[in-house]
Parts: C-alpha cells; sequence; structure tokens
C-alpha cells in the first residue's frame, strides 16, 4: 500500500460556485475494484458507485460507508411526506456554499434546480452567497442550514420560528436539519479527501 | 453505558418514546435506523482494524469540545474515561479549550472566490501535550480541527501527515468518517433540540401578539 498521497499537478481545481458537472479526484489510494468482498458491495449499496473513485475510497470502511448511504438517501429521497425534494436539495446547496464545497454544491444545485424549476434562484445562490436575498421561503431555509453549519453551532429557537414563519411545519424543519446536517458530514469528506475537477469538455486531454 | 442505548441521537437530545419528535423522527425511519448503525459502526465495529477504542472516543470528545456541546462531551468522555485514560481525557480538555475558535473559515482557489477568504489558525497541539498524547493521537486531533474548522483548506499534504504518523489509507477513511459523523450527529441533536425548546413558546407567542393586537386596536388601553 503506498505510504503517499496522490497528486494532480495538471488538475486545474474549478475556482467557482457552478452548477456544472464536475468531477473529482482522489488523494488516497481507492479500493480496487476487483478487490471488492461481499462486505464492500453492501457497503457501496449501489452496484453502479463502483464506478466511482469516492464511494472506492470510503469502501475501505464498508460498514460505515452502508450506513451513512442509506442516512443520506432516506433524508433526500423519501418525499412521501415533509418538505419537497427541492428545498432539501436547497439545504444541501446552502451547507455545501457555506462550508466550501464546490463539488458538492454542484451536484445538489443542480438538483436543486431539476426539483424547484429555478435555476437563476439557485445560481444567485452560488454566486452571491448565503447572505443573497431569494425570498422568504428559501431566506429561511438558507439562513437555518447555515446557522446549523457554524462551529459552534447557532441554530436555536429563532430559526424555528423563522422557519414556521416562513410556512414550515416541524416535519418539514426536521428535514431541513436532516439535510443540513447530513451536508456536514458530506462536505468534510469530499472536501478532505480529493480535489474537483473542471467539467468533462474543460478538462485537458491527458 | 453507551451500548444499551437504543438510540443515541434520542438519547442526547431527550426524546421520549411517544413524544412529538420521536413521532417526527420515525417518519424518516432508514435515516434514524443508519444514523445508530453508523454510530455503532463507528464506535463499537465488528472489525476495527487499528483504529482502537480509546482513540476512536478521544477524538469523539475532542470534536465534541469544539462544538462546545457539554451533553456531547460528557457522552464521549465517559467512555473515554472507562478506558482508563484520565491522563488523556484531562490533555484533551486543555486541547479542546486551546483549539476552540469559530468555522467555517478557510481560504479558497484563486478566482473570484479568492476575496471571500476567512482567516483563522492552524491549530497544533501544545508542545506539553504532543508527548502524553503520541504522535498518532497528535497527528489525528490536528486533522479533526482542521475538518470541524476549516474543511476547504485540506490538501493532500494534511493526509500525509496522518500517513507519516502511522495511519493506514483504511485508518484515515474510518478517522474521516469518524470526524465527520460526529458533525452530523452533534448538529442533528442541536437541531431537535431547538425544535422541542420552541414547541411551547412558539403558539404561546402567536396568541399573545394577536391578543395584544387586538387589544391595541380596540383601543381599551
Amino acid at each position: 500500500m503506498p505510504k503517499i498521497t496522490l497528486s494532480y499537478p495538471d488538475n486545474r481545481e474549478p475556482a467557482a460556485f457552478t452548477q456544472g458537472e464536475l468531477g473529482w479526484l482522489p488523494w488516497l489510494e481507492p479500493f480496487l475494484v476487483e478487490e471488492l468482498t461481499e462486505t464492500h458491495w453492501a457497503g457501496l449499496v449501489d452496484a453502479s458507485r463502483a464506478k466511482s473513485p469516492y464511494f472506492l475510497l470510503l469502501a475501505r470502511d464498508p460498514d460505515v460507508l452502508q450506513a451513512r448511504t442509506k442516512t443520506d438517501k432516506d433524508i433526500f429521497y423519501n418525499t412521501s411526506s415533509g418538505l419537497p425534494r427541492a428545498e432539501r436539495e436547497l439545504a444541501a446547496t446552502a451547507t455545501s456554499r457555506a462550508n466550501g464545497c464546490i463539488f458538492c454544491a454542484s451536484v445538489h444545485s443542480r438538483f436543486a434546480t431539476q426539483y424547484s424549476k429555478r435555476k437563476d434562484d439557485v445560481q444567485r445562490l452560488l454566486d452571491e452567497g448565503v447572505g443573497t436575498d431569494i425570498d422568504r421561503r428559501w431566506n429561511a431555509l438558507i439562513a437555518a442550514s447555515v446557522a446549523l453549519t457554524n462551529t459552534p453551532i447557532a441554530f436555536d429557537h429563532r430559526q424555528v420560528e423563522a422557519l414556521r414563519a416562513a410556512g414550515l411545519d416541524d416535519l418539514e424543519i426536521v428535514d431541513v436539519i436532516n439535510g443540513a446536517a447530513f451536508f456536514n458530514w458530506a462536505n468534510r469528506l469530499m472536501l478532505s479527501l480529493g480535489e474537483p475537477t473542471p467539467p468533462a469538455k474543460a478538462r485537458a486531454v491527458g | 453505558m453507551s451500548s444499551i442505548i437504543p438510540d443515541v441521537i434520542d438519547h442526547l437530545a431527550g426524546i421520549r418514546p411517544g413524544s412529538s419528535l420521536d413521532r417526527l423522527r420515525d417518519q424518516r425511519p432508514q435515516a434514524r435506523e443508519n444514523a445508530q448503525k453508523s454510530y455503532l459502526a463507528l464506535f463499537q465495529p465488528e472489525f476495527p482494524g487499528d483504529v482502537t477504542a480509546l482513540e476512536r472516543y478521544a477524538v469523539a470528545t475532542f470534536v465534541a469540545g469544539l462544538h462546545r456541546q457539554p451533553h456531547l462531551v460528557d457522552f464521549y468522555a465517559a467512555d473515554l474515561q472507562t478506558l482508563g485514560s484520565s491522563e488523556i481525557s484531562a490533555a484533551l480538555q486543555a486541547e479542546i479549550a486551546r483549539g476552540s475558535v469559530e468555522g467555517p473559515y478557510g481560504r479558497y482557489p484563486l478566482g473570484p472566490l479568492t476575496i471571500e477568504k476567512v482567516e483563522g489558525p492552524e491549530y497544533r497541539v501544545s508542545a506539553e501535550h504532543k508527548d502524553r498524547l503520541g504522535p498518532r493521537l497528535t497527528a489525528v486531533l490536528e486533522h479533526a480541527h482542521l475538518l470541524v474548522f476549516h474543511p476547504r483548506d485540506a490538501s493532500p499534504a494534511a493526509l500525509q501527515k496522518l500517513l507519516d504518523a502511522g495511519w493506514t489509507t483504511t485508518d484515515i477513511v474510518t478517522l474521516s468518517q469518524l470526524v465527520s459523523f460526529l458533525s452530523f450527529q452533534i448538529r442533528v441533536v442541536a437541531g431537535l433540540r431547538a425544535v422541542a425548546g420552541a414547541s411551547a413558546a412558539a403558539p404561546i407567542d402567536a396568541e399573545f401578539t394577536q391578543i395584544l393586537t387586538g387589544v391595541l386596536a380596540s383601543g381599551t388601553v
């Protein structure tokens, strides 16, 4: 096993938040696909994730990866009740914008746009940052996500009351908390184990 | 102690069976169950690899401390104490005080975001505690501080320090998951506590405001 990290001197890291499709390069050797055991496949949850160097790296601790992935899926995809998917993705985007995860923000801003059909508003969050003024409901969602993201945590009854005033019920507020809290998990892994690459069409050949 | 707690987030957030928050959490049963499974996979792993229980609880105590969440510090420090590490506990307490700043901060790649750079310290364990904690724990506490407060400053060089201190690639994945999971768990607990705290107050305030507005409009004061 190599005792040195991987590095990419030719990679030009994206320097701005974008809704474009970025790539990601690991700084540590991912697990080799051909050596994946049943436990690792279970950890990946979806076999298609074996194509991703990020998930193959996390597959080195498969039990944690499996529990993490299932937590993620229920928080974002279980939309039979509670907050609309678009606004869960907005919480993920606002959290990623505050922490500075350009890769996570790119993925989840695309989802926020796809489900809300409000590409320009989503782009304003990326361009202007978490202090942008969109509308009462989105402002409250962004502010709550940011308050929960700060260390020490600044989220208290004031954010809960602002979310209620913006029309959210308590199940929807729990969805905001889960979504923003989960991206404090995801951002830290994505930021600290590798680096983003420019959109495919802008990437240098070789 | 923590091994008999069925749901650590409920325990830490003070959620009782049958309460409204208990019912709300039940609407996301997979998230609830797997947050607990994540906790178990990190703190009572079936295959612990080369990351000891003591190292896991020491990092958790430090991360909870950096978040200034006393009941979470107590929770993880209790397990650390049962492993018989009062010396490490004392060192951690001092390092938490030294390392407690405000985040997120950090820099961006050169470009339009350069002006959004927020200054903050590069935390290093004190020389005195370095000896007591040893090189492995020292390296991981320094990395945990980076992840908690300024994850966008992460780099291959930061991971290299962990490799140089003797951690394997797989250990580093586990430790990164541990700190990142705690960043999630601590926020879920704080968020749920805030909802519980606001539950009683909000309707009363709204009602009071309405009554007051009514009284003012009626001109009787």
